[in-house]
């Protein structure tokens, strides 16, 4: 089987998971309790019948359930997310304008993670046992165990507050009106922070998992032979040891990448970075159905997408894999 | 004598705030606005956040001052006639919208009659007191009531009864207005930008009709999600005005003890936000008034106001705020007497029944305020299981009466008619909403004490009623009056005149200026 048939077959099978999801959603959620009405009404601090209901016409909700279902999966299929009513804009469009800023911080860290992660678990790994071994590993430990939030208050603290050396938080700096390189070095500022601290987690876990997988790999015969024909440590580590150890870590980098879209609620939320997963947090908290489900929609599409990636990866990677596994 | 005491302090505060030097003009404000509100049409949207941000905007015929004399504002002058029926508003004059269209009285009337009446529910109680509103000439705009409405005074405020433009909105469909996303007002400050999610940016009314006015350039209100992190952007000088809420209170002292940061409670005034716990009067041990009684006696009100709101605030004595118009001290004060609360229980037979106890999901403070009551309950004696939800879930149990014990809090606006008496008469007993008497007490007498109040003319005869209400259901514990919220500002030293209204920040950038 050709690797075009494998890639439509996963695709179709694919357009259908989607739909599923789509469905079990819009079911989930509407099984929460509260519905945007009432939480937009009660913001307001006071609310008579008529507001109520208003609002429920505008938003569909007096609607029967199997209607506003039917309307909605109606809309999916030819790629309608639907309406924002309480942003009051297409939930397309809310998703496209946070995206960027999401896509920025979680391809940052994903790729600061995947290159230390591996370099530094590939040097754990060739002094193992060592003291610069231990320090490493558990160094790596404590970034993997300490958790998110803490972290990045922690982060402010120390280079915002304390030492004044990088902005706490935002995208930019409002209202300075920077254009062009200017400017791309200010938001660079203002990455560094949000970006190492949601890095560091993943960046543990691609070391530790590089350095066992590694450490298991250089035990194999393969290995010994090439040490027998006389070829160099590195060599030997980057050609045989490497190449075969990186599978594990290609597989835990996919399921990262699928969730690159979904963005980072927490380190979002602390460092006011103006993504994708505050506005699935906001939403939630408001009970805005259409952009709840439209951020899930899309993140699920990225889980769907990146696993085929990953697997076309692993045949880069590793010739043996045929298409059909 | 209370009014006596506000009257020296303005007097004290006036005479210190007068020294010879000029204001300042220039300069950009940096307010946090928390959570981002969810539009700035002011007309449409009513919520805590855009009436901060749209507060610039928007405006309305008065304005009212931190003891709630009203003053002027897009009317320069009003009259009220004897019999209290006919309210005469003369507008300012040389008024242009934020587009350069003239504002006149067509748009006063085209605001009450048409557009709030249809979108905005809290006006549209104050509307139905209303018979007509006409416009004679270009200036002025005549109300004329059915019957007095004492409170009515009180409905000219900004996010009472926002003035929109007619001839943007004359015969379209509100809600799907374009112009919705790019609000037009007559306010010091036009929309300039709003980046979601990030910050919403207004720029100075070159053209407003008070010369002179606004002093600032611009004003950002920057979204800051995290509580930590709005502390933090206090404290690295990002932003230079907290306004009341916007961090948790025990960050609030650590701030304040900072170089050039002041406080102030004012600008709350018209607001008072009241807080207190529904007790289920309809089943339950929460149905029995000697159970509420003892609710009120086993709770130490003065340390939770202490520890859990760091000494902000003040325990409530009466459904109506001290702050409010038509306060009275006359009433049962619910000390600290747990004997006295288990005696109660003791007499009813309280069988250890457990009660379900809702908190407010506004946050950390809210949470530890409840952890407090259900400790001291539990000192009585009484079974407390707290029962947390999000905000969604806490409307729909509370709209749909599923709890025991319930914490909320409400604004005032400045009158009992509007802001206090929904809470407690029987018509507003209405499953589906959690801003009426959710609690169901049910006291016929009362309902028409409450009534009778809100249509007389004479201040003093409204008082003399509202005091024996006060009396009376401070008697019956409705629900559980916990404190008059006070939500501090905190903000650089050097913003002068920052809240000068009983609203506060809402419409503050108006008259603030920095001093150089």
């Amino acid at each position: 089987m050709s690797i075009l048939t494998a890639i439509l077959g996963r695709l179709a099978k694919a357009a259908l998971t989607l739909l599923a999801i789509a469905v079990l959603n819009f079911f989930l959620l509407h099984a929460a309790p509260g519905d945007p009405a009432v939480v937009l009404a009660g913001e307001a601090g006071a609310a008579d019948e008529q507001m109520i209901e208003q609002l429920r016409e505008r938003f569909g909700l007096d609607q029967p359930f199997y209607v506003q279902l039917g309307k909605y999966v109606g809309g999916i299929v030819q790629l309608d997310l639907g309406y924002s009513f309480r942003q009051d804009a297409p939930v397309s469009q809310l998703i496209l304008d946070r995206l960027p800023a999401t896509l920025l911080l979680t391809l940052t860290a994903f790729g600061i993670s995947l290159v230390c992660g591996i370099a530094l678990g590939v040097a754990s790994a060739a002094r193992v046992g060592k003291a610069s071994d231990s320090a490493l590993t558990t160094l790596a430990l404590l970034f993997y165990a300490t958790p998110l939030y803490w972290l990045a208050l922690m982060a402010v603290l120390v280079f915002s507050v304390w030492l004044g050396w990088l902005p706490g938080f935002g995208y930019e700096t409002v209202g300075a009106g920077y254009t062009g390189i200017t400017r791309a070095l200010d938001i660079l500022q203002h990455l560094i922070l949000p970006a190492l601290t949601l890095g560091l987690f993943f960046m543990a876990v691609y070391m530790r998992m590089t350095r066992a997988s590694m450490l298991e790999v250089s035990q194999l015969d393969f290995v010994k032979t090439a040490k027998a024909k006389g070829l160099s440590g590195p060599a030997i580590r980057r050609r045989h040891i490497l190449r075969n150890a990186i599978l594990p870590v290609v597989t835990l980098a996919g399921l990262q990448a699928g969730q690159l879209v979904g963005g980072a609620v927490l380190t979002e939320t602390v460092f006011a970075w103006p993504g994708i997963g505050r506005l699935m947090f906001e939403s939630l908290a408001a009970r805005d159905y259409n952009t709840i489900l439209g951020v899930f929609l899309v993140s699920a599409a990225m889980v769907i997408l990146f696993n085929i990636v990953t697997d076309i990866v692993y045949r880069i990677v590793d010739p043996r894999i045929g298409a059909t596994a | 004598m209370q009014h006596l005491l506000k009257a020296t302090t303005f007097l004290v505060a006036a005479a210190l705030a007068a020294p010879a030097f000029a204001q300042d003009d220039g300069g950009r404000l940096d307010i946090v606005v928390q959570p981002e509100p969810p539009g700035l049409m002011l007309g449409l949207v009513q919520n805590g956040p855009t009436q901060l941000v749209a507060g610039d905007i928007f405006e309305s015929l008065l304005r009212y001052d931190t003891d709630l004399v009203p003053g002027p504002s897009l009317a320069k002058s009003w009259e009220i006639s004897d019999d209290g029926l006919v309210y005469t508003f003369h507008l300012q004059e040389g008024v242009k919208w934020h587009d350069g269209e003239p504002f006149s009285a067509d748009d006063v009337v085209f605001s009450a009659d048409v557009f709030l009446r249809e979108t905005h529910a809290r006006l549209r109680a104050s509307l139905a007191y209303v018979d007509k509103i006409e416009a004679p000439d270009a200036n002025t705009v005549v109300f004329t009531l059915k019957e007095p409405f004492g409170p009515f005074i009180n409905a000219f405020e900004t996010g009472t009864m926002p003035i929109v433009p007619k001839h943007i909105y004359e015969g379209t469909d509100f809600a799907n207005n374009p112009a919705n996303a790019t609000p037009i007002g007559t306010g010091p400050f036009k929309f300039d930008k709003w980046e979601k999610g990030s910050y919403i940016h207004l720029v100075k009314n070159e053209d407003y009709y008070i010369d002179g006015l606004p002093h600032l350039d611009e004003v950002f209100y920057r979204v800051i999600p995290d509580a930590a992190a709005r502390a933090v952007a206090f404290e690295t000088g990002e932003v230079d005005v907290l306004p009341g809420g916007s961090v948790e209170n025990w960050d609030i002292p650590r701030l304040a003890a900072m170089d050039n940061v002041c406080t102030t409670g004012k600008g709350w005034e018209f607001f008072a936000p009241h807080a207190w716990m529904w007790l289920n009067n309809r089943e339950g041990p929460t149905a029995d008034k000697r159970f509420r009684q003892a609710v009120m006696y086993a709770m130490d009100r003065e340390f939770m106001k202490d520890v859990v709101w760091n000494g902000y605030g003040k325990v409530a004595t009466s459904p109506v705020s001290s702050r409010t118009n038509f306060y009275s001290d006359d009433t049962t004060m619910y000390n600290h007497d747990p004997e006295k609360a288990k005696a109660l229980l003791a007499e009813m037979g309280y069988d250890g029944t457990e009660v379900r106890l809702l908190p407010l999901p506004y946050g950390e403070t809210w949470q530890r305020w409840a952890e407090a009551v259900r400790q001291n309950l539990s000192e009585v004696g009484i079974n407390v299981q707290i029962d947390s939800t999000d905000v969604a879930g806490w409307n729909e149990k509370t709209a749909n009466w599923d709890y025991d014990m319930a914490f909320t809090y409400l604004y005032q606006y400045g009158d009992p008619a509007l802001g206090v008496s929904r809470n407690y008469t029987a018509d507003r007993i209405k499953k589906g909403s959690p801003w009426n008497n959710v609690e169901g007490y049910d006291n016929p007498e009362l309902d028409a004490k409450w009534a009778a109040a809100a249509t007389m003319v004479k201040p003093e005869d409204r008082a003399k009623i509202y005091a024996e209400i006060q009396k009376e259901i401070v008697d019956d514990v409705p629900v559980a009056w916990m404190q008059e919220l006070e939500f501090p500002t905190i903000y650089r030293c050097n913003v002068q005149d920052l809240v000068t209204t009983g609203i506060g920040i809402n419409d503050g950038p108006r008259n603030a200026w920095i001093k150089k």
